[in-house]
């Protein structure tokens, strides 16, 4: 169970994402948008939407950093895991506060607002719950982490994940004793990995970034067919 | 290749740089651009036009792509127009270009739909019952009517099948004749020029049951009074072309940029040709910034401001100096030198009617209709003579009915306009006087009541004895109060005395400066003089909704008259207000009205109809003495001060206006009833009228026999745009929710009706069925009980015509109607269809009895001389046909509706065909028709007729029948209107006598109409399109009394009201302010302003406002304008939500604070939909309302006036209107905006619950 969860789960969830995101960008370039409701109704979505914009982001970076940057690396600036959970725990706590005020706004106007809810699709109401529960369950492991706070666990998470991306046999071997709300949060992260093509979280892969860093204010494009 | 691979360029994607790295060149994937290029392909162009409500008829490219039409782009292939004279083209506006849009957008009707909680019943009941018996037992069951009645409007469709709803909409028809008549199936499509077909389809289908078909021209209040009176035509003007001919230009109360844009350009144009231009118009409107000189008139006093200019113009062009070209034409086209009587009334001189042939006892020589031929004085031997020309000349003969200056005896004339070198006498002459009025918001001057003037006259020995008589000049200069140095005291010796109808007097009540009057004035007819009349008025709705429209339009055709303009080309009257010009008219009358299967159809006159039907009159406020003349004349019997509604229940029992429901009986019992009793069936009705068996419908229009039944409502949006009164229309009519926030006149303790039938509780809920076909989901539709979805101007074939231009148009099926629409022509088809297969449970062939009223441009219309007779007091015995209405039996084969409806019936042969009092053989056409669109095979009925089986077959159909499209018709035509003008004027259409348009030709290129007498101007390589044309150059009489333009109007109702001369009246009291405006405060302040409704910049009427591309391009909902000042004094900003309430209704909207207002109006957009944007009015806690919430019609007893020559019925030609411009409403911030969004509570439900929470 454990090996088909944390061992081919992940392989499964993100080959449908990275295949999936392919394929839809290919094919239904129409279909590739962040699906905004910002003309229906404004001021809630507004707040709820920056809350929950900037600290998902926040969340998703230092899941990113913490899972998958090599421990060596930490042993090397010299920080030490207890250091790091802590850290974990504090910005990914405040974060998750802001996050959870965001979604709860979102998803009361989702639900609740009539206007909203007539033009939401099955997919923009449950990925949005989704992402509720697996912030429930996200924040609910802080008090857990508090309770062992030697970075010990976090260590068998980044190996895990280390594990899966190097693809090292056994990376399932390093949660298997780990709390269940630690699992279930796992799996269903990589649920939302699963399920991330088809829904309006394909706009992520899109956000302009580069805008920022961009040269020249006029642009040209040249007529010559590219390949 | 692959969007993906592509974009992996993410590091070499910039390939240079320019203006110091500010701009960078890149080298990256473009195929995303393509979208944007597919978007705008196409794989066919197919050329169409776009609808009603908008009549400016342009030609457009629709782009179609794999049978779905992508945009569209006007046409530019008009025929050239000819050298020094502007191309047509580009013809089109925004709103043209974004119609696109509906097509597969969310308004869009896709499905036949019907109300849930009604289809429930139907299903229910069909299981036991047949068709018929099923719609029976649903409508006779209250509890089961009211069940889906009382939830019109809110929501609660489901989707059905054609088969379904036609069974029941046929049944529902089918019960209606049966049980009330057919006469109760009423129908109601306005604008028949703008797709002609689609508007024949629904009144063809009608008029085969014997179903009302309902004007919609006076209705819309677009109809002007004032022409029928001056001209006896309803509408003729020039087409835009003629702008450019003129050489000063007014725009008064027209918008043309805005409201006419695909024509403006010919404005701009003569601008650049060195035209001048006046626009007079209350806001800075975009003509304003147009003219030369502006000038900003207190909205509703123009006819002051005409009164004003005619007094300059009359004074320094007719009497101080005079110009010879006004004088000659004045003398010879209008009634200037007519006789008009003179009679004692309460001590004083009033002038009467005009003389005639018959006040003398030989006749005058003549036998023929000497009660309608009118007498001048001839100027060289000074003898009474009788000039050609008046309407007695018309009828009965032929020969004299023409313009020459001939006398009756055919020797030259030259009449003489004035007496005053050789008068009998200068006598004191009484002319009334209503600029004195009080009223809350319109200030009134100090003059008397009547004014006094000093009149030559002469002395004629009649065969009642000596009889003074003044010339129409005479008298009119006096109205005008010109001094002609006669000591009249009265009269103004300068433009700065105040007295009426001065230019200082002008300035205290429009408030436009005495010397741009005078400027305005001097110029207009300076030119005029120099040009042989090419001064032109471009009037519109600012203008003709007012309640006294007329005024204000004669005034304006005084000036006109006076100079010379009307009839010449670049010169004369253009009225562009819902105008609409169905060219072809007389090949469509046949196909549209069935006269080729049965005569005649029944018509109505809206305004009374809905005025009586919706109860309107029961709230009505106006009593007729506020408007009555001071020097009214004694009533014949009963007094003058009737109910508005009395005056239309006299005007409908002497036969001069339509009834429709006609009588308290079914019109289909009446001949069994007569066979039974062994009458005839005249003498039954006349003999039933007479000792009350039988009654008028409008004597009791609150008694459920007389209620209206059955309504189809297509190519209309009724409750959401043409409604005034619409919140009376959902209380009475649909028995739903509504806003009235008034009491009736029971309630109020008001003056009630003489005439009419008083219910202390007035019905809600009249109407058992309400079908609408329309291709969007408008507001009326919204309150239907069926929704039938029509193919849009993109899908379906048609035709259509404008005044704006003398082309003719197709509407072409440039893709098929997209999910299950169908165009008008198959669902009425399909309607025929069924009805024969359902009608046989209870209808076979019956025997209809119609009234019809007198009508214009028929021997008839010279049916009531002198004095008004009302045979129901005892005046006069009832004559069919001259004292009351005419009664025709009319066959109706109801199980062969649907054979009659698709072939051209056997009457065209048997009766041929005709318009406007002249008549032609069309047995060549009818022929010509057989072999174009085939002959029906099939036994019955129809065998050997023309089909007319598809929308092409009925194009083809009028295209061969209309003088406008046969040449060879247009020659027959003129020839026939030469019998009775005794003079050639097949020269007109000769040259083209071999050209028939068909419907391919049409949509190949727009084609040029053919000259014809149905109009008074001409097609030519010469003169473009102007009215009244063929009246001054081919001395074809007006169709009036005197055959000339009628300035004097003599008739008693006329004189009674003070109008037989134009005079200035103030705006009518509607007294809907002061009821209300204490009674429900919110907190912030109120400012009462005047309610005016201007046609819109971002929609036609309620089309497109709806429409996405264009709520982009404006406020994206309703919005009302006010003054700065105005919104300062409620303490309204930019853009608040405000309502504007009154005792008819509220309506909410954003406020738009402008300069362009003139203080004291608002201005809401005509016909802003109930359906985008809107949220609740706080006053009446219902969604909104639209801009007629807060209106309510108001009849004029003038414009019911009937059988007297140009004062005659005919369909959209006469009749009552209906106004709305003097309405006021209280305008305030809204303190809580509530959008509604709950569920819908039923009323009965929420009274129950009240009722238990109370015990």
């Amino acid at each position: 169970m454990d090996n088909f969860f944390f061992g081919i789960y992940p392989y499964i969830a993100l080959g449908v994402l990275a295949l999936g995101s392919i394929i839809r960008f290919d094919r239904e370039q129409y279909t590739w948008r962040s699906g905004s409701s910002q003309m229906l109704r404004r001021r809630q979505l507004t707040i709820g939407s920056n809350l929950f914009h900037v600290g998902v982001l926040i969340i998703f970076f230092g899941h990113l950093g913490g899972l998958l940057t090599p421990l060596a690396f930490f042993d090397w600036v010299g920080i030490s895991h207890g250091a790091k959970q802590l850290m974990a725990i504090v910005v990914g706590g405040a974060a998750g506060v802001l996050c959870f005020i965001g979604i709860v706004m979102l998803l009361h106007r989702r639900l609740f607002d009539p206007r909203i809810r007539a033009n939401s699709s099955f997919g923009d109401t449950s990925i949005l719950m989704l992402l509720f529960l697996q912030l429930m369950l996200g924040l609910s492991t802080i008090p857990l982490s508090a309770g062992h706070l030697s970075g010990d666990e976090m260590v068998k998470f980044m190996s895990w994940a280390q594990g899966i991306f190097t693809f090292k046999a056994g990376a399932a071997a390093h949660v298997a004793d780990v709390h269940i709300i630690f699992k279930a949060h796992l799996v269903l992260g990589l649920t939302i990995f699963l399920v991330f093509p088809f829904t309006r979280l394909v706009h992520m892969l899109s956000a302009p970034v580069w805008y920022l860093g961009r040269k020249g204010y006029q642009i040209v494009r040249t007529r010559k067919q590219s390949s | 290749m692959s969007h993906l691979l592509d974009r992996l360029s993410f590091f070499k994607k910039n390939v240079d740089s320019f203006s110091q790295g500010h701009g960078v060149v890149t080298d990256e994937d473009r195929s995303w651009e393509d979208g944007y290029r597919n978007r705008w392909q196409h794989d066919k162009i197919v050329r169409s036009t776009h609808g009603v409500n908008c009549t400016g008829s342009c030609s457009w490219k629709i782009y179609v792509k794999g049978g779905i039409v992508t945009w569209e782009t006007q046409q530019t292939d008009y025929p050239r127009t000819r050298p020094d004279m502007p191309n047509h083209e580009p013809r089109g506006c925004s709103r043209g270009a974004s119609y696109s849009w509906y097509l597969y957008s969310g308004a869009r009707l896709k499905y036949p739909m019907v109300r849930k909680r009604l289809v429930k019943h139907w299903r229910e009941a069909r299981v036991l019952m047949s068709p018929v018996a099923a719609w029976k037992s649903i409508v006779e069951d209250p509890v089961k009517s009211r069940d889906y009645k009382k939830v019109r409007g809110h929501g609660g469709f489901v989707r059905s099948s054609w088969d379904e709803v036609n069974e029941m909409i046929t049944a529902a028809n089918a019960h209606t004749i049966k049980a009330h008549g057919p006469d109760r199936v009423i129908g109601f499509s306005p604008i028949p020029a703008m797709s002609m077909v689609s508007y024949a389809a629904g009144s063809r289908y009608l008029s085969l049951l014997g179903g009302t078909c309902m004007s919609f021209y006076d209705w819309y209040c677009d109809l002007p009074p004032a022409s029928p009176q001056t001209w006896g035509e309803q509408t003729d003007v020039p087409e835009s072309a003629d702008w450019y001919n003129s050489s000063f230009l007014i725009l008064w109360g027209s918008n043309v940029p805005q409201t006419r844009t695909p024509d403006a350009h010919f404005y701009t144009e003569v601008r650049y040709k060195g035209a001048k231009s006046v626009v007079i118009s209350p806001d800075y409107s975009e003509a304003s910034k147009f003219s030369d000189l502006w000038l900003s008139v207190k909205q509703g006093t123009d006819s002051a401001l005409a009164m004003a200019m005619g007094h300059v113009i009359l004074k320094e062009f007719h009497i101080d100096k005079c110009s010879d070209y006004f004088d000659d034409y004045t003398r010879k086209y209008t009634d200037f030198p007519f006789l008009v009587r003179l009679v004692e009334q309460d001590g004083k001189l009033v002038p009467e009617r005009f003389l005639r042939a018959s006040d003398f006892l030989d006749g005058m020589g003549e036998e023929n209709n000497t009660e309608w031929k009118t007498v001048a004085i001839d100027e060289k031997t000074g003898d009474l003579v009788l000039p050609q020309g008046s309407v007695g000349f018309r009828w009965g003969e032929d020969g004299r009915w023409n313009l020459q200056e001939k006398d009756a005896g055919n020797k030259d004339t030259k009449l003489q306009k004035t007496l005053i070198k050789n008068s009998d006498a200068v006598a004191d002459v009484a002319f009334p006087y209503f600029g004195n009025k009080a009223h809350d918001f319109f200030a009134g001057t100090e003059h008397d009541e009547v004014l006094m003037h000093k009149v030559p006259v002469k002395k004629i020995a009649t065969k009642d004895g000596e009889q003074l008589v003044a010339t129409v000049f005479d008298l009119f200069v006096a109205n005008y109060g010109v001094d002609r140095g006669l000591g009249d005291k009265n009269c103004a010796k300068s433009y700065d005395e105040d007295a009426p109808y001065t230019p200082a007097w002008a300035e205290g009540v429009s408030g436009v400066e005495r010397n741009k009057i005078i400027e305005t004035a001097r110029g207009f007819a300076d030119n005029a003089d120099k040009t042989e009349g090419k001064s032109m008025v471009i009037v519109g709705a600012g203008l003709n909704h007012w309640y006294h429209m007329d005024m204000i339009y004669r005034g304006i055709i005084n000036m006109l008259t006076m100079c010379g303009c009307v009839g010449q080309s670049g010169g004369g009257w253009s009225h562009y207000v819902g105008q609409e010009k169905l060219r072809p008219q007389t090949g469509w009358q046949p196909l549209a009205f069935a006269l080729d299967w049965a005569r005649p159809p029944r018509h109505m006159n809206s305004t009374s109809f809905f005025y009586a039907h919706t109860d309107q009159w029961r709230y009505e406020t106006l009593e007729a003495d506020e408007i009555l003349s001071p020097t009214a004349p004694k009533r014949t019997s009963g007094s003058w001060s009737n109910s508005m509604i009395d005056y239309n229940v006299s005007a409908e029992r002497m036969g001069w206006l339509p009834s429709a429901p006609q009588m308290d009986v079914n019109p289909i019992e009446i001949a069994a009833k007569a066979e039974k009793a062994g009458k005839d069936v005249k003498d039954f009705v006349v003999d039933g009228l007479k000792n009350g068996d039988i009654n008028f419908s409008c004597e009791d229009p609150d008694d459920p026999k007389n209620f209206p039944r059955n309504l189809f409502v297509w190519r209309s949006n009724l409750l959401g745009s043409s409604g005034k009164g619409h919140e009376y229309f959902l209380k009475h009519l649909l028995g739903t929710t509504h806003g009235v926030q008034g009491k009736d006149l029971g309630e109020m303790g008001g003056q009630k009706p003489e005439h009419v039938k008083w219910h202390e509780d007035a019905p809600e809920g009249k109407l058992d069925l309400l079908t609408t076909i329309d291709f969007r989901m408008s507001t009326t539709a919204l309150y239907s009980d069926i929704v039938l979805p029509t193919a849009t101007w993109y899908e379906k074939d048609d035709l259509n015509t404008s005044d704006m231009h003398p082309f003719i148009h197709p509407l072409s099926q440039a893709v098929d109607p997209a999910w299950e629409c169908r165009s008008d022509w198959n669902i009425f088809k399909g309607l025929a269809e069924k009805f024969s297969e359902v009608a046989p449970e209870v209808l076979g062939v019956e025997k209809d009895v119609v009234l019809v009223p007198i009508l214009h441009d028929t021997p008839g219309e010279i049916a009531q001389p002198f004095d008004v007779k009302d045979w129901k007091n005892g005046d006069i015995e009832p004559i069919p046909g001259v004292t009351m209405p005419n009664i025709a039996v009319v066959e109706r084969d109801y199980p062969n509706t649907y054979a009659r409806f698709t072939a051209l019936g056997p009457l065209m042969k048997k009766v041929g065909n005709g318009g406007k009092g002249i008549a032609w053989n069309t047995d060549d056409e009818v022929d010509f028709l057989g072999e174009l669109n085939g002959t029906v095979h099939t036994e019955g009925v129809a065998k050997g007729l023309p089909k007319i089986n598809t929308a092409i077959d009925a194009c083809e159909v009028i295209l061969s029948l209309a003088p406008e499209t046969n040449g060879e018709v247009a020659v027959k035509a003129w020839e026939a209107l030469g019998q009775a003008t005794g003079l050639d004027h097949t020269h007109l259409a000769k040259p083209r006598a071999e050209d028939k348009i068909r419907f391919r030709d049409v949509q190949a290129q727009p084609r040029k109409i053919i000259s014809s007498p149905t109009w008074s101007g001409i097609e030519s390589e010469h003169v473009s399109y102007n009215a009244g044309y063929t009246n001054v150059h081919e001395l074809i009489p007006w169709r009036t009394l005197t055959g000339r333009q009628q300035l004097y109007q003599d008739h008693e109702w006329m004189r009674a009201f003070g109008e037989q001369l134009c005079v200035y009246k103030p705006p009518i009291d509607t007294k809907t302010i002061k009821p209300i405006i204490d009674e429900k405060p919110n907190g912030n302040d109120q400012v009462v302003l005047n309610f005016i409704t201007p046609h819109q910049k971002w929609g036609i009427h309620s089309t497109y406002s709806d429409n996405q591309l264009l709520l982009t391009l404006s406020r994206g909902g309703p919005i009302v304008w006010m003054s700065e000042v105005d919104a300062a004094k409620a303490g309204i900003v930019d853009n608040d939500w405000v309502e504007a309430y009154n005792t008819n209704g509220a309506l909410v909207a954003r406020a738009v604070v402008s300069q362009r207002v003139k203080e004291g109006m608002a201005m809401m957009y005509h016909a802003q939909e109930k359906i985008v944007n809107m949220p609740g009015a706080e006053t009446t806690g219902n969604r909104g309302g639209i801009h007629n919430s807060v209106t309510r019609a108001v009849t004029k007893p003038t414009h019911m006036i009937g059988g007297y020559a140009q004062l005659s019925y005919g369909f959209n030609y006469y009749g009552t209107v209906g106004a709305n411009r003097d309405e006021f409403v209280i305008v305030r911030k809204m303190s809580k905006v509530d959008w509604l969004e709950g569920p819908y509570e039923d009323p009965d439900l929420k009274e129950k619950a009240r009722k238990e929470a109370a015990e």
